[in-house]
């Protein structure tokens, strides 16, 4: 800002000099009139001198010489050694010639005041353009006051004398020039322009941010600056830069605001205190249950996982979601256990969402299960039926193309079913449960990759068309994570004798397993350094989208034997020869787990290795970002915390479209002959013309055209 | 997060399942102060820490006065002993851009990767295949500084201007109000302004130039590059990055508590568009 001024406070000089130079030599005494000595009758009223003039009642002293002052120091620095000004400051002591001290105290003074009035042209000049009071504040609110004065006269007698020597006048007059045109005055001919408006838009705009009424208060930083300028002015105390924090503090003390009424009630911040008033539920829920509770105690006996307890190990491991949420996400669970038929409750993890999160709960239910899925399956079957039964007009070709085979999703308590999930937003909101996953939904939820959002029911858009909302897909991701991510230390859990051998004829696998009593723990250190330790206990999910082989021949036997038994044997033929999907059977060590592209598939480590005797191993499932386990030797736990997703060292490849379907291929049943040519009509009918006997002559006819046909 | 206020940003970052163990924070509230302390630094923030197949890094990062100067990069093992990185340059970032997958965890390991070249000899041009050989602390200094630049954020208001150019801790910032700290357009990116010099005139025109001279976070490409949450009810905002998983920002609305850690495995999410 100074620079550009200074800049075209210069350039105006020149213009101005120019012109000046000519009537300054005999002026000379126009300009006394400035200093307010003598005004000589004879002085033209030039245009210059009438500007300068006029600019002298609001242009304050101060003003009008501190910029030729700081000028001479300041950017114009090589006129203040100047002879000029020795001999302007000579004057004052020796009217001949100047003693060797003289120009040492013009100096002196002229380098002291600028120091002191520096600051206050800068605020005269914004004030110029503020109001009258503060303007009248500023000056006489200054500490340099009295010293203005004193440069006053200093200033002003050298230059009565100085004037009669025309050598110095082109050097004043630059001075009085600048002096004009900074102070904002200016010459009429030499009127900035430009400089004013960017000055006058950040004045307003400081302005206006100084008479920004505080909500609070109701009080605005001008009014009370004005104020306590007008108490110190009125008081004159003599500390007054040392006091000036009580200063302000009586002055917003002594003001005096009326709380007027407003009709509009005061904003509240709703959703704060909503969720707190959820939690409170949570935190107050032993006294609410009261009534039945004999009940409660059998059933939360021991459904209920210890939250705390494998939280404190995960933040062993550096993972969880701290204390309070952690106890919070605990009360939470409580409460769902409270509220529901629930045999086993247990703290899935957690996945991010683009707006809301969901903390996931994993439940077995007791034998009170809802009826919602018989409803689902009957509509499924319905659309089956009218598939199938639609078969009654034959006159024109139908779509013979069939869905691919719709595999029926597992029953509940088995394969990817065998829990049920619970979801909520935060721990007080209520708990959704999520539906049970089919496994049309596990085969798109593979091929697609989408954010959650925290809504249940966003739909999914996707390219393969993902059957269901985004309640489904988050259920279908949760069982691929639990499929991928669930471990448990070797031998802690033993395949139960009973079933387990049931299914296996059935299946070829065994599907249920029991905790091992006879489970004596495991070295952690054994833990750490061999993945062989660690096991499998969910079951892997096919390729097909179940844990357990659907054979979808069977299904076709059964279902379809209303219909042609030709077709019955064309499917046969294509389907005869799939071969059953196996994967890895249950409790197999995840040593064997596939890798990543070079990458182990996991990460094991102890938590702490300053002191390894009292660590936990931590484990890390790099196929999964967000899932760990730990295990102290005798307890371990699982947990997921991230957003959903698989990890792939590549980006996403969206699935490529499906084949494109073959025309027929053309054969003796598309193509057709030519027209019968006129050779062959009349060949025809020679040969009927020999033909003998009238009566077989109709039926050989016959005979004959369908040949032709 | 501040190296000082360490155990509170802690807690709050928390809500994304990035924490640290009990120990770790004990030796980084040790060791912060005093790499503060030897290589006078005027505030050390905990950066974050990136995930590798063996160990993980822990990074630290160490200002000076000047918010926006380039700031000195330290990793750890073992969050005791520190070592400098070097500062990112442009090469370093186009050559470590060919390495894909996962921090091994060990400094000095070194990725391969294989370039068809074209060798001229004579009149026939050959392929050959080159090996290039990318040292992990290459890889370690590009990863924090693309990261750096393109999501530590920071709220408007934090960070002041002063009229000598430095870029100061704002002492008087308050925190966000509530409305505010729901509107991407609070939040600014932590580095040396990009897109502000393209902005039109127009646009620039209610800009307050002290406070809004960093890019704010509401034009960055893609949109919909960061989900904006309010956790706690409205006691707490958190953004987490989409581009870049595992960079978290929590900020306190109304108080100074603010700040970004990153825990991931140190790759950007190029999947972005099809999973919104």
């Amino acid at each position: 800002m100074e620079d550009s001024t200074t800049q075209k406070q210069e350039k105006e000089n020149q213009k101005s000099g120019e012109e000046e130079r000519p009537w300054g030599e005999t002026t000379a005494a126009s300009s006394q009139d400035l200093t307010g000595l003598s005004a000589p009758p004879e002085s033209e009223q030039g245009p210059e001198t009438g500007p300068q003039s006029r600019s002298s009642p609001p242009g304050s002293p101060q003003s009008r010489d501190s910029t030729p002052l700081r000028d001479l120091t300041g950017p114009g620095a090589s006129s203040a050694p100047s002879p000029p000004e020795e001999s302007s400051s000579s004057p004052l002591l020796a009217p001949t010639r100047p003693g060797p001290e003289a120009p040492g105290q013009a100096l002196e003074t002229a380098s002291v005041i600028p120091e002191a009035e520096t600051p206050h042209s800068d605020n005269l000049k914004p004030s110029s353009d503020k109001g009258e009071s503060t303007h009248q504040t500023c000056q006489s609110a200054g500490d340099a006051f009295p010293q203005f004065q004193q440069t006053n006269g200093h200033l002003n007698e050298p230059r009565d004398v100085t004037f009669s020597n025309s050598a110095q006048k082109e050097l004043r007059f630059d001075t009085f020039q600048e002096e004009d045109s900074s102070s904002g005055y200016g010459l009429d001919e030499a009127e900035p322009e430009a400089a004013p408006s960017v000055l006058e838009i950040a004045i307003q705009n400081a302005k206006a941010y100084l008479l920004k009424t505080s909500s609070k208060s109701g009080l605005n930083l001008y009014d009370h600056l004005s104020d306590m300028l007008t108490k110190i002015l009125d008081e004159r105390p003599e500390n007054a830069v040392d006091i000036i924090e009580n200063i302000s503090q009586d002055v917003k003390v002594a003001h005096f605001s009326k709380k007027l009424d407003t009709l509009q009630n005061e904003y509240e911040m709703l959703p704060t205190y909503e969720i707190a008033e959820k939690q409170k539920a949570l935190f107050l829920q032993e006294h609410l249950e009261g009534a039945d509770q004999e009940l409660e105690d059998e059933i939360a006996g021991n459904s209920l996982s210890n939250v705390m307890e494998s939280a404190f190990y995960f933040e062993q491991a550096g993972v969880g979601l701290g204390t309070d949420e952690t106890y919070r996400v605990f009360l939470a669970l409580k409460q769902l256990t409270d509220t529901h038929p629930i045999q086993r409750c247990r703290f899935w993890g957690k996945i991010l969402g683009l707006e809301m999160n969901y903390i996931v709960a994993e439940t077995e239910l007791r034998e009170g299960e809802d009826e919602e899925e018989v409803e689902e399956e009957d509509v499924t079957e319905e659309r089956d039926n009218g598939d199938s039964g639609s078969e009654e007009d034959d006159e024109l070709p139908r779509s013979f193309y069939k869905a691919p085979q719709a595999i029926p999703k597992e029953e509940s308590r088995t394969g990817a079913n065998k829990y049920v999930y619970f979801v909520c937003n935060e721990p007080g909101r209520p708990w959704v449960k999520l539906p049970s996953v089919t496994p049309a939904q596990i085969v798109t939820a593979r091929q697609i990759k989408k954010f959650f959002t925290g809504h249940l029911g966003t739909p999914i858009i996707s390219y393969p068309p993902f059957p269901g909302n985004e309640s489904n897909y988050l259920r279908a991701q949760i069982a691929r994570i639990s499929a991928g991510t669930h471990v448990s230390p070797l031998g802690f859990y033993q395949f139960s004798e009973e079933e387990g051998e049931e299914e296996e004829e059935v299946e070829g696998g065994r599907d249920s397993f029991e905790e091992n009593p006879d489970f004596e723990g495991i070295r952690v250190v054994d833990l750490v350094e061999s993945l062989s330790n660690w096991v499998h206990h969910v079951q892997h999910i096919l390729p097909q989208g179940r844990c357990n082989w659907f054979n979808p021949i069977q299904r076709s036997e059964e279902e379809e034997e209303d219909d042609d038994e030709e077709k019955e044997e064309e499917e046969k033929e294509e389907l005869d020869y799939i071969e059953q999907e196996v994967g890895p059977p249950l409790l197999t060590p995840i040593s064997e787990d596939l890798e990543i592209q070079s990458i182990p598939p996991w990460t094991t480590r102890l938590c702490s290795n300053l002191i390894p005797q009292y660590a936990v191993a931590v484990l890390r499932s790099n196929l999964w970002p967000g899932a760990y386990a730990f295990c102290n030797g005798k307890k371990f736990e699982n947990i997921y915390i991230g957003w959903g997703h698989k990890y792939s060292p590549d980006s996403y490849t969206p699935p490529v479209p499906p084949p494109v379907c073959q025309e027929y291929p053309s054969g003796p049943e598309l193509a057709e002959m030519d027209d019968p040519s006129v050779e062959e009509e009349q060949a025809f009918r020679a040969a009927q013309e020999a033909a003998v006997p009238p009566a077989e002559e109709d039926e050989d006819t016959d005979e004959d055209e369908d040949d032709y046909d | 997060m501040d190296a000082e206020s360490l155990l509170l940003s802690l807690e709050l970052a928390s809500g994304s399942g990035q924490g640290l163990s009990p120990d770790r924070r004990a030796s980084l509230l040790t060791s912060l102060l005093l790499v503060k302390r030897d290589y006078r630094y005027s505030r050390v923030l905990f950066w974050g820490r990136i995930l590798g197949l063996v160990t993980d890094y822990y990074i630290a990062q160490g200002l000076i006065e000047d918010q926006l100067a380039p700031r000195k990069t330290l990793y750890s093992l073992n969050c005791m002993e520190w070592s400098l990185l070097p500062p990112a340059t442009e090469e370093m970032v186009e050559q470590t851009s060919v390495v894909k997958g996962r921090f091994m965890g060990d400094p000095s390991h070194e990725y391969e990767h294989i370039e068809l070249q074209k060798v001229n000899e004579g009149d026939k041009v050959f392929e050959e295949e080159v090996v290039v050989r990318i040292k992990e602390e290459t890889r370690l200094v590009s990863i924090i500084d693309q990261i750096d630049r393109a999501v530590a954020i920071i709220p408007r208001g934090a960070l002041f201007k002063t009229p000598f150019g430095p870029i100061h801790v704002n002492r008087t910032f308050e925190g966000l109000s509530v409305s505010e700290a729901k509107k991407l357009s609070s939040y600014f990116h932590f580095r040396e302004p990009i897109d502000l010099k393209n902005k039109t005139l127009l646009e620039k025109a209610d800009l307050d130039p002290s406070l809004d001279f960093m890019d704010s976070l509401e034009n960055d490409i893609p949109k919909g590059s960061w989900s904006i949450q309010m956790e706690r009810g409205n006691a707490l905002v958190v953004l987490r990055s989409l581009l870049w998983p595992g960079l978290t920002f929590y900020h306190t609305p109304g108080t100074k508590n603010c700040g970004y850690i990153y825990v991931g495995t140190g790759e950007k999410n190029i999947d972005l568009p099809f999973m919104l």
